[in-house]
């Protein structure tokens, strides 16, 4: 087995990518680049092609079209076993015939090292689970066999460390946990992790980047917080978090700003946040950035009056509100609840203010239903 | 008091007609032939009577009598069983991992032959192998045999028949048990730098061992015992032990050598079948 291990390293990067199955295209003309030591995520609902993607990466499934490179080197047409790529698998796919020490040690055997023992042992230790290296995987519990498949494949120091779904079969606050802790790990390792997911949340947690996914092409790339504040397209701002998505029109410019007519009432906003191809757009503003007050108290930044509260929802940390606006439509308005004001009543009505730097426009053309159906919790459909 | 009274009960019931079933036409008749292994002929009897004398040295009689016949039953048997594993493999991987939507297709086609009766199947290998039939003529004319050789009534045609009529049994268990892989293991083998061949010696073949196992023991088990295959196909020549019974029994009506042959092989076939599991490390099957 040729040592592959040190061979190559460097950025890994996409050049339009296509995959196609007979009249279907799962991946569609795409083209990354994914920095070397970074945390990654692919983030998009079941069937946008992200698994697809990381499938080519690993080289499970050969691109239709288009190059994959690892730094200089081109790992286009490489067999799975000639990639110094390592991969978590959605429901882990351990060796059900062997110990836990020899799952972990399958990867370095294969590369003909005779000496395992010191270096399993090290990344059992990572894992914290040295306790169980003569165990079988069934053995385990579903978190544990989470960490032992995260442990085979880091112990082989890949220049490439690809996650699929890792803790889709995880309960929710075992996810949690593991988040915090592959997020540990990869700072502590060094390597670059590239993870799949459908759930917001996770990418946000973990990545440093996010590329969202939407039929089988890259919507929006960058880090959390500017896909979150400054989202490009409607698919992205419904399907990280929620957004309030109002039609609208670009009346003119004052300054740096945009000044925008919703609905007669005038409102401002900062150009640069504005992916808008001419005067018809759709201003986004998201729920906890609204603020709701009663008509006649003071006000600032941008205002919408004429507003009556349709529904109230305690959630504790926060209250949810549904406000009917003048022409028809219901926003969303989170409020915290850290100011001793009673929460406002079912009926009243209301005006709601926010600073104009919170807003982002949309093209006035695009779906403003996109990315609001999705189930996100469906991992095993693609 | 009651309802957990028949809760205990209930298992022994469900178990009842499956124990009748055994105790009649199993535990029964193996004491019969347990006891007529040691049988002598009644002096002065007619042929067929036999009287209970505990005479043990039937079966030392009996074996030293048929030792080629046994050495051949085994013989013949293992032969059968590496030949049908060497088939029933690839057939049983391609249809459950390459088959897609012909799978069950093919399934039907592995258990097909079921429905005709194992004796006129064997009639028929007969025939094709016969100096009528196609094989032989195409064989010779292009060189592999020689004028003078036959096919039938020889060791190969006898191994070949048993080889063909336990594939089934091959193929069945090897497939329940390749089916049951997770592809992904596969998968992440070669991500793990196994090339194909290592993936198969690691991570496939270890997998579908109790597949192996028990197909083996269904074709080698039946194999040793057979009888037809060899009467069917073979020679006096290539009788096995299988034969010596069925003719000590309703040829010669000599019941207690034909008893003690009877138990001889089973405790033959049980010994081989134990060291063979133990060696296999497959205990979780039996």
């Amino acid at each position: 087995m040729a040592d592959v291990s040190s061979a190559t390293h460097g950025d890994l990067r996409l050049t339009r990518i296509t995959k196609s199955y007979g009249d279907f295209t799962a991946v569609n003309d795409l083209s990354l680049t994914i920095p070397e030591g970074s945390f990654f995520a692919l983030l998009g609902p079941s069937g946008c092609g992200k698994t697809t993607t990381l499938r080519m990466i690993a080289g499970l499934e050969e691109p239709t079209v288009g190059s994959i490179h690892l730094g200089t080197t081109d790992i286009t047409t490489k067999r799975p076993y000639q990639r110094p790529i390592n991969t978590v698998f959605q429901n882990y796919a351990l060796f059900p015939h062997l110990t836990i020490f020899e799952n972990i040690a399958f990867g370095l055997r294969r590369r003909g090292l005779k000496d395992v023992t010191a270096d399993v042992n090290k990344v059992l230790e990572l894992v914290e689970l040295p306790h169980l290296a003569q165990r079988k995987p069934t053995q385990l519990s579903g978190g544990q066999q989470q960490r032992i498949a995260l442990a085979r494949a880091i112990v082989n120091r890949p220049a490439l460390l690809l996650l699929d779904e890792p803790l889709g079969a995880l309960d929710l606050k075992l996810r949690r946990q593991m988040q915090i802790e592959l997020k540990w790990i990869q700072r502590e390792v060094g390597l670059t992790f590239v993870h799949v997911t459908h759930d917001q949340e996770e990418a946000m947690t973990m990545a440093d980047t996010i590329a969202v996914m939407n039929e089988g092409e890259i919507e929006q790339m960058g880090s959390p917080a500017d896909l979150y504040d400054n989202p490009g397209t409607a698919f992205v701002a419904n399907f990280l978090g929620q957004s309030n998505l109002i039609k609208g029109r670009i009346e003119g410019t004052d300054g740096d700003n945009l000044v925008v007519d919703l609905f007669g009432q005038k409102i401002s906003m900062p150009k640069n946040r504005s992916h808008a191809v001419d005067s018809s757009i759709y201003a986004g503003i998201r729920p906890e950035k609204f603020r709701i007050s009663l008509l006649g108290t003071p006000t600032r930044g941008n205002v919408l009056t004429g507003g009556r509260i349709e529904d109230v929802s305690y959630i504790g940390v926060s209250t949810q509100y549904q406000v009917t606006m003048p022409w028809g439509q219901e926003v969303m308005v989170f409020e915290q609840n850290d100011d001793g004001v009673p929460p406002f009543d079912k009926g009243d009505e209301v005006v709601i203010s926010w600073e104009p730097i919170f807003t982002f426009a949309l093209r006035g053309d695009d779906d403003v239903e996109a990315g609001l159906e999705v189930n996100p919790e469906d991992p095993d459909e693609e | 008091m009651s309802n957990a009274f028949s809760k205990v009960k209930i298992p022994y019931l469900l178990l009842l007609p499956g124990f009748l079933f055994l105790f009649t036409f199993f535990i029964l008749p193996i004491v019969n032939l347990a006891q007529t292994s040691t049988q002598t002929p009644i002096v002065g009897g007619d042929t067929g009577q036999y009287e209970q004398t505990l005479h043990f040295s039937n079966y030392v009689t009996a074996f030293t009598e048929n030792k080629e016949q046994f050495a051949r039953s085994f013989v013949f048997a293992l032969c059968a069983t590496i030949l049908a594993l060497a088939i029933a493999y690839p057939l049983a991987y391609a249809i459950a991992f390459k088959a897609g939507k012909l799978k069950n297709f093919l399934l039907v086609l592995v258990v097909a032959p079921f429905f005709v009766s194992f004796l006129l199947r064997t009639i028929a290998w007969k025939q094709i192998l016969g100096e009528e039939g196609f094989v032989v003529p195409t064989l010779r004319s292009i060189g592999i045999i020689s004028e003078s050789t036959t096919l039938t009534s020889t060791s190969f045609a006898v191994v070949m028949g048993m080889t063909y009529n336990f594939l089934p049994f091959m193929t069945l268990p090897l497939y329940a048990s390749l089916e049951r892989i997770d592809p992904r293991t596969m998968e992440a083998s070669g991500d793990l730098y196994a090339n194909g061949i290592t993936t198969f010696r690691k991570v496939t073949l270890p997998l579908s061992l109790p597949g192996v196992v028990a197909g083996t023991l269904l074709t080698f088990i039946p194999a040793a015992g057979d009888y037809v295959n060899a009467a069917i196909l073979g020679s006096p020549n290539t009788k096995m032990i299988g034969n010596v019974i069925e003719s000590r029994y309703f040829k010669i009506v000599d019941y207690p050598t034909a008893s003690a042959l009877s138990f001889t092989l089973m405790a033959a076939i049980l010994i081989l079948v134990t060291v063979y599991i133990r060696k296999a490390g497959t205990e979780e099957l039996v």
